[in-house]
């Protein structure tokens, strides 16, 4: 299986555009069969550093490296074993869903009854065979990402980048796109996943690097990530001036933050001081949940958190 | 941290590296034409014949021969230039931008292992098949009419892919810088309709005064197309700034070469600046 084979290496990798640093010398490895989650609010480079792995967009200074190839030098090579879902819909509107598949393998050389062979494989697997025959035009955007994402695999590459993959689906299709994913792990391909989604990347990923303002700010598996910057269990309730100081109290050494009208308790305390707690003071809208990547992300990201 | 290599501007001009793959891109292209085939079939069929009935039959009955041919002899080979023009300019101007800016379709193209570069050229032989495509069309309404003096006219459909690159690829360099839709009013209006009237058309660019030759010559692409149209379909050249046909011909080929062959590496690499940040 080659479970250590380096597929993706980036060494100081950077991308500027005029004097706008997007990405800002990054460091990271992807193995063979993994899934990598990119997260990152909007804006942090995450898109650009997934260009520049299809050959899309020159890195600036740094070193990139798909399955040893040069991104810079030996683009054809990368881009034979690398299959890209981009986030946005450039579907072919001059075709119908089944000769997206056919004239996207065309570019691939990859002969015809092949071609129209996987064509059939891909929209029997995303459910598209109905479709087959009718203009991309008339699909929902479900059924576009899943085309796209089916296009992506028409050369049966090594390497899968998803850019945002599940934005703007409805639950139904976002649990399709998942399985897929989980589908194409089990076939030891190596998927690089960008989302703004963090339950998302909890479920799919097995590794995540945090990106922000062009640089990897975290990275670790997705539990690892919430023990270390989170803690086990977040207890929240609606913010009350006066309950602070017995929270300060009660959850000493715990993190208290103020998220909009809403208290957050990141904590590793045992049930029993939650349940002394809330039968004493009875705050309002109580919940206790299991910390989660979001945290995490807030947490290391920042935006919109004021702590107390 | 170690050095970085810092690269040289990622756009710098440079002739570009092409495979077999941009004819992957001519052939989507192809696959979409023959797709919609009846509806563009059917104008490139009819306007020429509109031209020879309306300007050769009708106006032409008023007008003196030229250069001992009747006037619709004189405007048959002007019509098959006039498509090689338009065929592949307006193919490479909205058609290509449509691709590019709305459908994303050289986006996606680009993520397999077809170029940037070959994606623009496979657009421009494309368009170059285009003007061969309409030429031809008009050609053979130019033969029905019993209007071909000559049997050098079967090279046009060849030529007409040459000539329709040029075009297609002045037509890549405005599609490169253009910022919206219809930016390609003006190239339509300022650089193909002056061309249209002052390149020896409609009527022989002798009866302008020597400047308007002058300038026709040299900064007018059309002039030179209608010069070989002319002599491969009626065997006579116009005698352009007095220069008889031995001369002028070989400037024509020469000419064109020399102007296709920069615009063609021209459109590439503003397109590749346009679509690489």
């Amino acid at each position: 299986m080659g479970l250590n084979e380096v597929l993706i290496e980036a060494k100081a990798l950077t991308k500027k555009f005029d004097d706008f640093v997007a990405v800002d010398q990054i460091d990271f490895k992807v193995y063979k069969g993994e899934c990598v989650g990119f997260l990152g609010p909007n804006g942090a480079g995450k898109t650009t550093t997934v260009k520049m792995m299809y050959c899309f967009l020159p890195p600036t200074s740094g070193e990139l490296k798909i399955k040893g190839f040069s991104v810079l030098t030996s683009s054809r090579e990368v881009k034979a074993i690398v299959g890209v879902a981009p986030q946005e819909d450039n579907l072919d509107p001059d075709f119908s869903v089944i000769q997206n598949l056919t004239v996207h393998a065309r570019y691939f050389d990859i002969p015809k009854a092949e071609a129209k062979k996987r064509a059939d494989e891909q929209l029997k697997f995303f459910q598209l065979e109905e479709k087959a025959c009718s203009p991309v035009t008339g699909l929902s955007t479900g059924m576009k990402r899943r085309l796209i994402f089916a296009r992506a695999l028409i050369n049966k590459p090594l390497i899968l980048l998803l850019d945002e993959p599940t934005t703007g689906l409805d639950p139904q299709a976002r649990h399709l796109v998942w399985d897929e994913v989980r589908y194409l792990k089990k076939q030891q391909v190596t998927i690089i996943l960008t989302t703004h989604y963090m339950d998302e990347a909890q479920i799919l990923c097995d590794r995540i690097l945090i990106i922000d303002k062009g640089k990897i700010i975290e990275e670790g598996t997705p539990t690892e990530l919430i023990k270390k910057h989170i803690g086990r269990e977040v207890l929240e309730l609606d913010y009350d001036e006066k309950l602070v100081p017995q929270l300060k109290e009660t959850f000493s050494g715990s993190r208290i933050e103020k998220l909009g009208d809403r208290l957050q308790i990141f904590t590793d305390k045992p049930h029993g001081v939650f349940d002394s707690f809330l039968a004493e003071y009875k705050p309002q809208n109580v919940s206790i949940r299991n910390a989660n990547l979001e945290d995490v992300f807030l947490k290391l990201t920042g935006r919109g958190l004021r702590e107390i | 941290m170690s050095q970085p290599n810092l690269r040289k501007s990622p756009a710098k001009f440079t002739i570009p590296k092409l495979s077999y793959r941009v004819w992957s891109v001519w052939r989507r292209n192809l696959d979409v034409f023959l797709k919609t085939i009846a509806v563009n079939f059917l104008p490139s069929l009819l306007e020429p014949i509109l031209y020879l009935v309306a300007f050769g039959f009708g106006l032409g009955g008023f007008i003196q021969e030229i250069n001992g041919q009747p006037y619709i002899n004189f405007l048959a080979p002007a019509l098959v230039a006039i498509a090689i023009m338009y065929g592949s300019f307006f193919e490479c101007t909205y058609s290509s931008f449509v691709r590019m800016y709305f459908q994303k379709t050289f986006d996606a193209i680009a993520t397999t292992p077809v170029s940037v570069e070959e994606v623009v050229a496979g657009e421009l032989l494309w368009g170059a098949t285009r003007s061969t495509i309409n030429a031809s069309i008009v050609l053979v309404v130019v033969v029905l009419f019993g209007l071909v003096t000559s049997p050098l006219f079967l090279f046009l459909p060849v030529f007409a892919f040459f000539g329709g690159l040029m075009f297609a690829s002045m037509a890549m360099c405005f599609t490169s810088i253009a910022p919206h839709v219809d930016f390609f009013n003006y190239p339509s209006f300022l650089f193909l309709t002056p061309m249209l009237f002052l390149s020896g058309t409609f009527f022989p660019l002798t009866a302008m005064p020597q400047a308007v030759q002058a300038i026709a010559i040299t900064v007018l692409p059309l002039t030179h197309i209608v010069n070989i149209t002319r002599g491969a379909i009626s065997g006579s050249v116009e005698p352009i700034l007095g220069l008889n046909p031995e001369i002028l011909l070989p400037i024509s080929i020469i000419w064109l070469i020399a102007v296709t062959a920069f615009f063609f590496v021209l459109s590439i690499n503003l397109m590749k600046k346009r679509l690489i940040a």
